[in-house]
């Protein structure tokens, strides 16, 4: 109903701007007046800006429409068919575009409230400040009075954690695809498939017999060969968020093995330098991209990881998901919000220092970037 | 005597352990603001009594599982865990919890009163000694309910009068109680009739009258997250997470305290410690259920003391400063009407009626 409602009074629109006053500034000024009047009756400050924007939109699509500009940029020999399905067709990714992106931008404002719940108060909608704070962001940090370190001691737990378990499943993961790339060894396949079954197991089985075997493990460690038991709490969640990452490893690896040169190795190793020389002088800077690219994946795994965390750990191996799930589970509160907004930007911030990073080494080397 | 030699003996431990090493317990419990509340009441005084750190482990809603896993595994990393009184009852029967005799391993009251007489009837397993009463009971939005505000639990079925969207556990404890008793079925019937397998099918046909009006809940924080946001006029759900709806949160929210259910929440020690972390457990229960200390934790949120020398003592709430003993689910005002969990129905009944609701909710 909404939706036809609005068709009709932008049809309405479209008529009294192109036959009554046939002046393209003077109605897009109007139009745009209009909206944001409307927009301020109905919600105040947040209603202007959303006026400002559908008012431009809108007078920009009439005129797009009437005057034909949506041929402008294409091939003049296209049928209508065709210039249809070149907008459908950028709609359509326009739409997955916001399926996937807009979860996320929702948590954004949210982790401002100034009140304790998931919810956009009025206050928030009218953008007076006074809906907005930045306590659960202090609550993360701890500055709080009534926040408990809780926050910032799984963080620290997730930053020891994941680089550990990267370094091993990285060092592991690419000896191993090395190993399985050359040609004398056998049972390849199924040596290989072993070594991905972590990625394919359910991860609450693997988690669940992770549980009975590191438990053994670690009354071993602990009573026999009496070690700290929460250094032993700490070995046994790392050892086995590498072996989660491993796979991850194995796989970037041998892609990126497929199209090195064997013959550069013998080479090497005809002018007289060992397999180790060999293999840092020579493969392993061909290779990187894979091995980092392997790396990012093995530290997200780690990094994100709750279930194995779950079974395995006691409370002061407690990871940041970890708190993030009993956070939602025990109180909902927006502190969670504030972490995932922290975890985003910190995402974003490390995939574009990587992007240019490789552009970077890539200029150097005098390639251009694919 | 025996009690002064167990102290003495504790003391002796922790003395000759401390030197060799840094004394650390792990204490399980329910995260949130009720962790917090243990914090400052409990956990806070005795490490600055004792020197022991103190872990907090979030895990007491799978504790049960957890205890049967670890104790298949042979390492039980928890020293103490906080469980609701029908969970420690299981425990106990299944041998994963240590017994306790109140009498010597617990603190008299000020009075002299031995602790089995001061926690009376809450003693209501071997293995548990109960911390706090709680209990589950309904929050309305006042400025959704119209002019006049409910003042029975049967506004919940009442849809003419109260149309919107209420919030209910996902699980017939309670809610068939409540069916029931608005019913018309008198309340010292219900157990009776929720026995027979009609009167089963009268509750569900009961709740069955405001289905599509019902939004379940399976967290304690749902329902305050969904009163929030003005989703559902009127919910269930433990009655600190009201209190710090309306008192902290200052949202338009009000108690309806008519029909509330009491149930118990307290500590249990895992069988199979070693015998320092044993002495360890013991000495913390003595410290953290003893009349002050279980008076201060109401302190923190509005949950009563278990026993019945810490009533007198509750004072005022930390940091709002207000007077916490009309928030008590026990206070005489709201306790008007009550339930009391029912173990022993429960514990037969449980699996059966469980499956009949899950039948009926999938409908």
């Amino acid at each position: 109903m909404g939706m036809i409602g609005g068709a009709v009074i932008l049809m309405g629109l479209a008529t009294l701007y192109i036959t009554v006053i046939n002046n393209e500034k003077l109605s897009r000024w109007l139009n745009l007046a209009l909206f944001v009047v409307a927009g301020f009756a109905f919600a105040q400050v947040g209603g202007i800006v959303l006026g400002l924007i559908y008012g431009s939109l809108t007078s920009w699509f009439i005129f797009w429409l009437y005057e034909g500009r949506y041929r402008r940029n294409l091939l003049p020999y296209l049928t209508p068919g065709q210039v249809l399905w070149h907008y459908t067709f950028r709609v359509i990714c326009g739409a997955i575009f916001v399926f996937l992106i807009t979860p996320i931008l929702v948590v954004l404002p949210l982790s401002f409230n100034a009140q304790d719940f998931f919810t956009f108060t009025p206050e928030m909608l009218r953008l007076d400040p006074d809906g907005y704070s930045l306590k659960h962001y202090q609550d993360f940090l701890g500055l709080r009075a009534d926040s408990n370190g809780e926050w910032l001691r799984s963080f620290k737990n997730s930053l020891v954690i994941a680089p550990i378990a990267t370094i091993i499943s990285v060092s592991l993961g690419t000896l191993a695809a090395i190993g399985l790339s050359q040609s004398h060894v056998p049972a390849k396949r199924a040596i290989m498939a072993i070594l991905i079954s972590p990625m394919i197991v359910p991860l609450i089985i693997s988690a669940t017999g992770m549980f009975f075997f590191y438990s053994d493990l670690g009354n071993f460690m602990e009573n026999t060969m009496g070690m700290n038991k929460n250094f032993v709490g700490y070995v046994k969640v790392v050892l086995a968020h590498a072996v989660l990452g491993i796979p991850f490893v194995i796989i970037t690896v041998t892609a990126t093995l497929v199209g090195f040169d064997r013959s550069l190795t013998r080479a090497a190793a005809n002018m007289g330098a060992n397999p180790v020389t060999t293999f840092f002088r020579v493969q392993m800077p061909l290779i990187l991209p894979g091995v980092i690219s392997g790396g990012l994946f093995a530290f997200i795994t780690s990094f994100d990881e709750v279930v194995v965390v779950m079974f395995i750990g006691s409370a002061s191996q407690k990871t940041l998901p970890w708190q993030m799930f009993l956070g939602l589970r025990e109180q909902i509160s927006p502190t969670i919000l504030a972490v995932a907004t922290i975890l985003v930007a910190l995402s974003v911030a490390l995939l574009v220092t990587l992007e240019l990073l490789r552009r970077r080494s890539e200029r150097l080397r005098g390639m251009s970037p694919s | 005597m025996k009690f002064t030699k167990t102290l003495l003996a504790t003391t002796a431990l922790t003395v000759a352990a401390g030197a060799v090493a840094a004394q650390e317990m792990t204490i399980v419990s329910w995260g949130g603001a009720y962790s917090k509340s243990q914090l400052k009441a409990y956990h806070e005084p005795y490490s600055a009594k004792t020197g022991v750190t103190i872990i907090n482990d979030d895990s007491s809603a799978e504790a049960v599982a957890k205890l049967r896993a670890m104790n298949e595994a042979g390492n039980v990393t928890w020293d103490v865990v906080d469980v609701v009184a029908a969970d420690a009852m299981r425990l106990c029967d299944e041998g994963l919890a240590m017994e306790i005799d109140a009498d010597t391993q617990l603190a008299p009251a000020p009075d002299g009163t031995p602790a089995s007489e001061d926690f009376g009837d809450l003693l209501v397993s071997d293995c548990f000694i109960p911390q706090i009463v709680y209990s589950t009971t309904f929050g309305y939005r006042t400025d959704l309910v119209g002019d006049t505000p409910p003042t029975s639990v049967c506004a919940v079925f009442d849809l003419e009068n109260y149309p919107g969207k209420r919030s209910l556990e996902k699980r017939p404890i309670n809610n068939m109680e409540w069916a029931l008793l608005c019913d018309g079925v008198a309340k010292e019937d219900v157990y009776d009739v929720l026995e027979t397998p009609e009167g089963q099918d009268r509750a569900l046909a009961k709740l069955d009258t405001i289905k599509d009006s019902v939004v379940w809940w399976s967290a304690g924080a749902d329902t305050p997250q969904l009163l929030a946001d003005g989703e559902v006029i009127m919910g269930s759900t433990y009655n600190g997470r009201l209190f710090s709806v309306i008192e902290e949160q200052k949202q338009p929210v009000a108690m309806l305290w008519d029909a509330q259910v009491f149930d118990l929440d307290g500590w249990i020690i895992p069988a199979g410690l070693s015998e320092e972390r044993k002495q360890r457990a013991l000495d913390y229960i003595y410290f953290a259920t003893d009349t002050q200390r279980l008076a201060d934790q109401a302190k923190y949120i509005s949950y009563g003391p278990a026993r019945a020398s810490s009533a007198p003592l509750v004072g005022k709430h930390e940091e709002l400063g207000i007077d916490m003993a009309p928030h008590m689910p026990t206070d005489p005002n709201n306790a008007k009407n009550t339930f009391l969990y029912n173990y022993e129905f429960w514990a037969d009944y449980r699996d059966d009626i469980d499956a009949k609701f899950q039948a009926w909710l999938a409908k």
